[in-house]
């Protein structure tokens, strides 16, 4: 959890959050354990390895940062931002906690939509918040999601989206259910429309998520030890009472069973992402 | 207890007709059809074809069964992927020769097990839903009992949702919701009201068109009305020219108005 309070930014975000304050330990560098080789690792050698431990343990990675890491420098023009939840159900507590994370995460949604160049190759990018509610789908998130693949398909955009989600937001009830719906037409028009989609799952992508656009794109690449599934572990584990077979419900799992395209590490992936936009950059439909 | 969780309560009752029930009673000549053709055949959904009245359909229904044995063969209704699949192939059939697709749902929710997960549930159910929302016949779902979250919504992205009056439709179980939330599996009939899960909600939400008397439930004129209803509304949902556009609108206004920002 500790990463989680560094990765917290004390002020606004500039640039993609990487004004965030360390805690500072002791007199010397600051330092983050890492949960799979247990060392610990200098923060800076972290940030300038974008959050990947040197045993290969991908960090938890702010939305922000992640598009700086992935878009070209200047290129990403946000959209939609100023649309945020509101408490369509008047569930208690839901109002303060939302405020309480927009300040805490700098961010208004659990999704950040724009236009950016990848490699010079244009396309709509979309990258979930971890930060925000961990990354849940509420009837925001679900207009979002919808409007961006709307407009995708309107300017006849390939859509390139990072995937990090618990689930639907369960203080939003039904409402957040119907933006899986939703959100899966969109999709599928933007689809039926012969444009390209690629979802790169990240940790944790479950729940209602997994279970609508994020199993939806053409090509799915996923992150090394990413967290993917429908259904949490604990309760499989409580529903049917039987020991979890070893790394069950990671990228690597998934690619065994044939759900996810390819694993691809962070170093990576922009490089990977620019090929395969250039790949499709002629398949659309005349 | 609280209003709604009572409405919980009488949603999972074992006594309630289930999906075969309502297959039996409304349509005639039905004949299942089994498998997904993929992995195997799940008890938990029955799908077939069928006559209402005059008009070939696609059936579909969710089955809880009633007794003890039935209960544990149909898995309580939590459909495995290969539930999924099998529907999504019916449905695929019926589109090719153009009979519309009555579903029944019933669940507390998709299967949570092992081999759910190693087979896709959630790319199972993601699929339907991409399927499902241009499916170009006219697709009536009814949820008869429990509506448990995406492994309920798997069978009801349709023209037009019904809901039984005692019947529930959630994002979560209110014990889940409770547990998560609260830490505390005890406040179930509070985050049960906090859910607004019962058909009035439902309907006030714009999630569904119409809730069903429970008067006479289980009886011939119960099932008699309901026959009626679908039956005509498949007769003027079929001469929609603009079905699919239709669809998608229907949808894409839910949780339109539940957020604030620009009009971009």
């Amino acid at each position: 959890m500790a990463l989680i309070k560094f990765l917290k930014p004390k002020n606004q975000l500039e640039e993609g959050g990487r004004t965030a304050a360390p805690i500072q330990r002791d007199a010397g560098e600051p330092e983050e354990r890492c949960p799979n080789c247990r060392k610990a690792i200098p923060l800076s050698r972290l940030w300038a390895n974008d959050l990947v431990c040197p045993c290969g343990h991908h960090f938890r990675m702010k939305a922000r940062q992640r598009i700086q890491m992935i878009a070209d420098r200047g290129s990403f023009r946000e959209l939609f931002a100023g649309i945020q939840a509101e408490n369509p159900l008047n569930f208690p507590g839901y109002q303060e906690k939302a405020e309480t994370v927009r300040v805490a995460s700098g961010e208004r949604e659990a999704v950040i939509c724009g236009v950016a160049e990848i490699g010079h190759e244009k396309c709509c990018l979309f990258v979930m918040e971890s930060y925000f509610m961990m990354g849940s789908m509420g009837s925001a998130v679900g207009e979002r999601i919808t409007r961006f693949f709307e407009y995708a398909a309107e300017h006849r955009l390939p859509v390139v989206g990072f995937t990090v989600s618990g689930g639907a937001r369960m203080q939003e009830g039904l409402l957040s259910l119907m933006q899986m719906a939703k959100t899966s037409a969109a999709v599928k028009r933007h689809s039926d429309a012969g444009l390209f989609y690629l979802a790169i799952l990240t940790d944790p992508t479950t729940g209602g998520v997994t279970a609508s656009f994020a199993m939806e794109a053409d090509i799915i690449l996923a992150e090394p030890g990413a967290t993917i599934g429908f259904a949490g572990a604990r309760v499989i584990q409580q529903t049917t009472r039987k020991i979890l077979p070893e790394g069950f419900q990671t990228a690597e799992f998934l690619l065994e069973h044939g759900f996810v395209d390819s694993i691809v590490p962070r170093a990576g992936q922009k490089k990977r992402i620019a090929e395969l936009l250039k790949l499709h950059d002629g398949s659309v439909k005349q | 207890m609280s209003e709604a969780y009572e409405r919980v309560k009488l949603a999972r009752d074992s006594r309630r007709p289930t999906g075969l029930d309502y297959i039996r009673q409304i349509f005639h000549d039905f004949l299942e059809l089994h498998g997904d053709r993929r992995y195997g055949d799940d008890p938990a959904v029955v799908g077939g074809v069928a006559w209402l009245k005059d008009l070939p359909v696609t059936v579909i229904a969710l089955e809880k069964g009633h007794t003890a044995r039935e209960r544990s063969h149909r898995n309580f209704g939590m459909p495995q992927p290969e539930g999924y699949r099998k529907a999504l192939r019916l449905m695929k059939q019926a589109e090719k020769f153009g009979r519309p697709v009555v579903c029944f749902v019933d669940t507390s929710g998709a299967y949570c097990g092992i081999g759910a997960e190693e087979r896709g549930q959630g790319q199972a159910i993601a699929e339907n839903l991409l399927e499902l929302s241009t499916l170009c016949v006219p697709v009536i779902s009814i949820l008869i009992g429990e509506g448990g979250s995406g492994g309920a919504l798997a069978l009801a992205l349709a023209d037009r949702v019904w809901m039984l009056q005692n019947a529930v439709y959630s994002v979560i179980s209110p014990e889940g919701c409770a547990s998560i939330l609260w830490r505390d599996a005890e406040q179930a009939e509070a985050a049960a009201e906090c859910l607004k899960l019962t058909a009035e909600d439902a309907k006030s939400l714009g999630v569904v068109e119409r809730i069903l008397s429970e008067r006479d439930l289980g009886k011939k004129e119960f099932y008699d009305r309901l026959r009626g209803l679908l039956w005509e509304e498949l007769r003027e949902l079929s001469g929609d020219m603009d079905l699919v556009q239709h669809r998608y609108e229907r949808f894409r206004r839910l949780g339109s108005s539940a957020v604030m920002g620009e009009n971009v």
